[in-house]
């Protein structure tokens, strides 16, 4: 690469010396031109090797064009550096437009410069839009560059097909490097696991016996300590469930702020940030990053680029500190308090309500109900292959609770006897959806069939500007090998691998739509689900 | 940081007495190797940087002359020198670098010889915050014939029963054969938490521990406890199920009731009995994970003493604290690691054959028509002509005259064998001289002196 443009620069030098010869001028935009031209240069070259190919085609078809004539100087003069922009390795190329130049007439020359020039400008939003119908299409075939212009960027995490995109995701990881003494170690990339189902083949699949500590040093001096517990107790599940995983990691965050000493030269408010990038791109390599911990995330890293720079180093971080717990307090602790007020109320005598999974905001709600001498009992709804509903079920029947547990496939024979549903979510979309653990979709559905309101309880932390409308294209896929069963000393599934037909598939989260929740219950009240847009601008313009 | 490793390098070797009565135990050679070596490129693979290594002034003046330890050992030694009269245990051992430590520490032995992948124990013991992680390894029987056994294989020494949870990584029980005198008896209150144990009793301990530097400091206050191994391990398994782990009490009544406990178990009460932090707290609380299922208590049963051992299924893992164990040993270790089986400086000559099992050490001088299968050879060895060794170990600067027929024998660094001599699995001891034209069968030939210290 360092080779080829010394060797442009020294072509371009060429032009510019034969165009002073000419007597010419470069003025400031083509100073800028020329920067600009050396720097997509050495993006892609192959690229422009393609668009060599494209323009030249369509300097052959459009020769003569009128042009104005007040941009006729810029562009003669810019017209050199287009070219040897242009004309790069192919050296008989670069040879033949100079020769040219004196037999074709002017007008001829001003209508190529203009056809190269749009190519180029063209040819750029085209190169973004090259990763996106790629990995939509789901086929490598050869980009129609002529394609939308204005696509936009999919996140890395649902490209995972496209080879690219994962030489990318490992190449910013190599330069999130922590500086740490000596050697600077970068933070390992997890491959993925066993044979994903075609649907998902664009998400990550892991298995959790393959943890990402196998790659980096025991004593893990790159990364602090307690962000290798997190990541560890998030791939393992010990740590699991929204709120859990929020409140752990601002935990986490506390500590290294504790820990955090400003290296000389460098202000806090910009070095801290940087500090806490690899941190965030472990964690989300030891499992995809959720919702609410993504706005956990982002407000932090909005408090610790407002502090003032003349703080001093310790005021600075008993105030982050006590941020943080502000927002724990705030958004989890007192938001808790507050949504079980409201659902209280929706909770008549003698109600039978039908709960989902481990949520542990609604587990909350319904040991204050308890407290609070309503009476009512409750049917947990469990699913394979996490069965969390069990847990839901000891803490409830702990609380004194009269409970009944089925699994999801008995759903429809309790129905008939529920009053209310209560759900809890992992997030609230900005199209109103519901995102939540996989199996919830279809318990509103069921309970919408049987009329049966379903009320879902969600703080507003945990409101996300994302939209999705099926359940397909952002996920998350779990190991593959938790679907496995010992039954008797017998594992059916254990070879599961070896068969080329079967592929096991382990999804997360599902998304319900707005039509099957009859009411959102947030620490703002009790709003419909349509108006979380509304909720999400006015937590826009208070920021 | 995160984990402090600590090399225990001053133990005797006192089930090997043949073979350390001259040599000191972590410099004995394994595969060419001092057997310290091992310990250390495995810290040093993982990425380490740094370690303390507790040993006697013998072995620190040997490890600075030793070419192997300066140049491949790239860590930094903080060597720690103890009196070598004293009868210090490995607990005690700990207790006097009690200063140098500052969190928590990853304590190993100098004869572990394994392939094994740390991070499985560290992270059992990051993952649930456990005070104690270690691990075993299943043991393996030792198929060579000891030179110098006479008879029968002794009786296997005193077992140990390990008691482990369903999911074999809580550590529930610990005993030695020779603690358990009226049986096996279990308590109550264990069962209850955990219906299902598997007690397993072929496992060798690696002695590799990752302690909570709380535990640390609880030593520094109880002198009582001198072994890890024999006394401490055994403390803090027992200590996770007592009443007082199980209640979460504050620190008032923690004070009440040391007042009515013996004062040993106050500060551990103190020290890692303390409560978790509350955020950590919360996060349980919200988190839907438990680690058991089928009674009505939380996460680890609200304990917050927990012990974690990672068994090893495959791989290698040896404690070379034996004279079997380290026959076995200088068989298979070279296979750990990519070396050429003749050292570049050695001086082989054409007509000899030598099996590729076979390591021969540097400067060795090995002479015609010599046959040399699935032996060791030394640093600085000479091997004269029309010499047979089989299955034997050779120390460095021995020197093995003509026609000399060594089969199933360790020899001893310096040790001079007269032309001629036939030994079968014999040992001979540093220094010594077999005379020519000698005949012996499974003796042990050591010095005088080294009889008269037993």
């Amino acid at each position: 690469m360092a080779d080829s443009g010394v060797t442009d620069g020294a072509e371009k030098k060429e032009d510019i010396t034969r165009v002073k010869n000419e007597g010419k001028e470069l003025s400031k935009e083509e100073k800028q031109r020329l920067r600009k031209e050396k720097k997509s240069q050495k993006k892609n070259k192959e690229k422009k090797d393609e668009q060599d190919a494209l323009a030249s085609e369509r300097e052959k078809n459009c020769a003569p064009s009128t042009l104005s004539q007040p941009a006729a100087h810029k562009e003669t003069a810019a017209s050199p550096p287009v070219q040897a922009a242009v004309s790069e390795p192919p050296a008989p190329a670069a040879a033949a437009p100079p020769a040219d130049k004196p037999a074709k007439s002017k007008a001829e020359l001003k209508a190529e410069r203009r056809a190269r020039q749009e190519a180029e400008r063209a040819s750029k939003p085209g190169k973004k839009g090259d990763p996106g119908p790629q990995s939509t299409a789901g086929k490598p075939k050869a980009p129609p560059s002529e394609l939308q212009p204005v696509v936009k960027r999919l996140p890395e995490h649902v490209q995972v097909d496209n080879p690219e995109v994962l030489k990318k995701l490992a190449k910013k990881l190599e330069r999130q490097q922590t500086p740490g003494r000596g050697a600077a170690l970068k933070i390992p990339l997890r491959s993925d696991y066993g044979y994903k189902v075609s649907l998902f083949s664009h998400l990550h699949q892991y298995s959790r016996k393959a943890p990402l500590t196998q790659q980096l040093s025991i004593p893990s001096t790159v990364i602090h300590p307690v962000i290798v517990r997190l990541g560890l107790q998030y791939s393992q599940g010990i740590v699991a469930g929204s709120n859990a995983r929020s409140v752990a990691l601002l935990h986490a965050f506390k500590q290294v702020i504790r820990d955090y000493v400003t290296p000389p030269n460098e202000e806090l408010s910009r070095d801290m940030v940087n500090k806490l990038k690899p941190y965030i791109s472990f964690l989300n390599q030891c499992r995809p990053l959720s919702a609410s911990m993504g706005n956990a995330i982002k407000y932090i890293k909005k408090e610790i680029s407002n502090i003032p720079s003349q703080c001093k180093e310790e005021e600075a971080k008993t105030k982050l500190q006590d941020c943080i717990d502000r927002y724990i307090r705030e958004k989890i602790v007192l938001a808790a308090r507050a949504i079980s007020k409201y659902a209280i109320e929706k909770i008549s005598d003698g109600d039978v309500i039908l709960v989902y999974g481990c949520s542990s905001l609604v587990n909350h709600i319904l040991c204050e109900a308890s407290e609070k001498r309503r009476k009512f009992r409750v049917i947990v709804v469990d699913s394979r292959p996490r069965l969390e509903g069990r847990e839901a079920l000891r803490r409830l029947v702990k609380h004194g609770i009269s409970c009944t547990y089925v699994l999801i496939s008995a759903l429809s024979y309790v129905l008939p006897e529920v009053s209310k549903v209560f759900l809890g979510a992992h997030a609230l979309l900005a199209n109103g959806y519901v995102m939540s653990r996989v199996g919830t979709s279809q318990i509103a559905l069921v309970a919408k069939a049987f009329n049966v309101p379903v009320l879902v309880c969600c703080e507003t932390y945990k409101f996300c500007e994302r939209v999705q409308t099926d359940s397909f294209v952002s996920n998350e896929l779990d190991d593959p090998d938790d679907l496995m069963v010992t039954r008797k000393g017998k594992t059916q599934l254990e070879g599961w691998q070896q068969v080329s037909q079967l592929g096991l598939l382990n999804l997360v989260y599902d998304v319900t739509p707005p039509d099957f929740v009859d009411l959102v219950i947030t620490d703002l009240g009790m709003i419909p689900c349509t108006s979380v847009p509304v909720v999400l601008r006015v937590k826009n313009v208070d920021q | 940081m995160e984990l402090q490793a600590v090399l225990m390098a001053a133990g005797g070797g006192s089930r090997m007495m043949d073979l350390t009565y001259n040599t000191p135990k972590p410099m004995l050679p394994v595969g060419n190797k001092p057997l310290m070596w091992y310990p250390l490129n495995l810290l040093e693979r993982v990425g380490f940087e740094e370690v303390i290594v507790i040993t006697t002034k013998e072995v620190q003046k040997m490890m600075s002359t030793d070419p192997k330890m300066k140049l491949e050992v790239k860590m930094k030694l903080d060597v720690v020198c103890i009196p070598e009269d004293t009868d210090m245990g490995t607990a005690d051992a700990l207790r006097h670098i009690q200063q140098k430590i500052k969190t928590d520490i990853l304590v190993m032995s100098c004869d572990l010889i394994t392939d094994a992948a740390l991070h499985e124990v560290v992270d059992l013991f990051r993952a649930h915050n456990a005070t104690l992680a270690m691990m075993m390894s299943k043991a393996h029987e030792f198929t060579e014939t000891v030179p110098g056994q006479k008879g029968k294989k002794k009786t296997a020494e005193q077992r140990d029963f390990v008691g482990v949870d369903e999911s074999g990584k809580r550590l529930l029980f610990m005993a030695n054969e020779a603690d358990l005198e009226e049986g096996l008896s279990i308590r109550k209150s264990i069962m209850r938490k955990h219906p299902r144990m598997h007690i397993k009793t072929g496992l060798v301990d690696a002695h590799l521990y990752c302690l909570k530097k709380s535990v640390v400091d609880f030593l520094a206050e109880n002198k009582s406890i001198s072994s890890i191994r024999g006394e401490l391990v055994p403390y803090l398994v027992r200590k996770q199920f007592s009443k007082a782990a199980n209640s979460q009490t504050t620190k008032d009544e923690a004070d009440e009731q040391s007042q009515k406990q013996k004062d040993g178990n106050v500060n551990l009460d103190l020290h890692i009995l303390s409560r978790d932090e509350p955020l950590l707290q919360l996060a349980q609380d919200y988190s839907c994970w438990n680690d058991h299922r089928g009674d009505m208590s939380d996460a680890y049963h609200g304990g917050t003493l927990r012990c974690y051992v990672h068994i090893m299924e495959q791989g290698l893992c040896y404690r070379v604290n034996t004279l079997a164990a380290y026959i076995e040993a200088n068989r298979l270790a070279p296979k750990l690691f990519e070396e050429p089986a003749v050292h570049p400086s050695a001086v082989v000559s054409e007509r000899c054959l030598i099996g590729s099992d076979s390591i021969i050490g540097a400067g060795g001088q090995i002479a015609e028509k010599t046959s040399i299968k699935r032996s060791t050879i030394g640093n600085s060895v000479t091997v004269k002509e029309k010499v047979k060794v089989t299955n034997s170990i050779v120390m460095h600067g021995v020197t093995i005259e003509e026609g000399c027929n060594i089969q199933g024998s360790v020899i001893c660094s310096n040790a001079v064998i007269g032309h001629g001599a036939d030994l079968k699995y014999c040992l001979v001891g540093n220094g010594q001289r077999i005379e020519p034209e000698a005949e012996r069968t499974n003796e042990v030939i050591v010095g005088s002196d080294q009889l008269m210290e037993i």
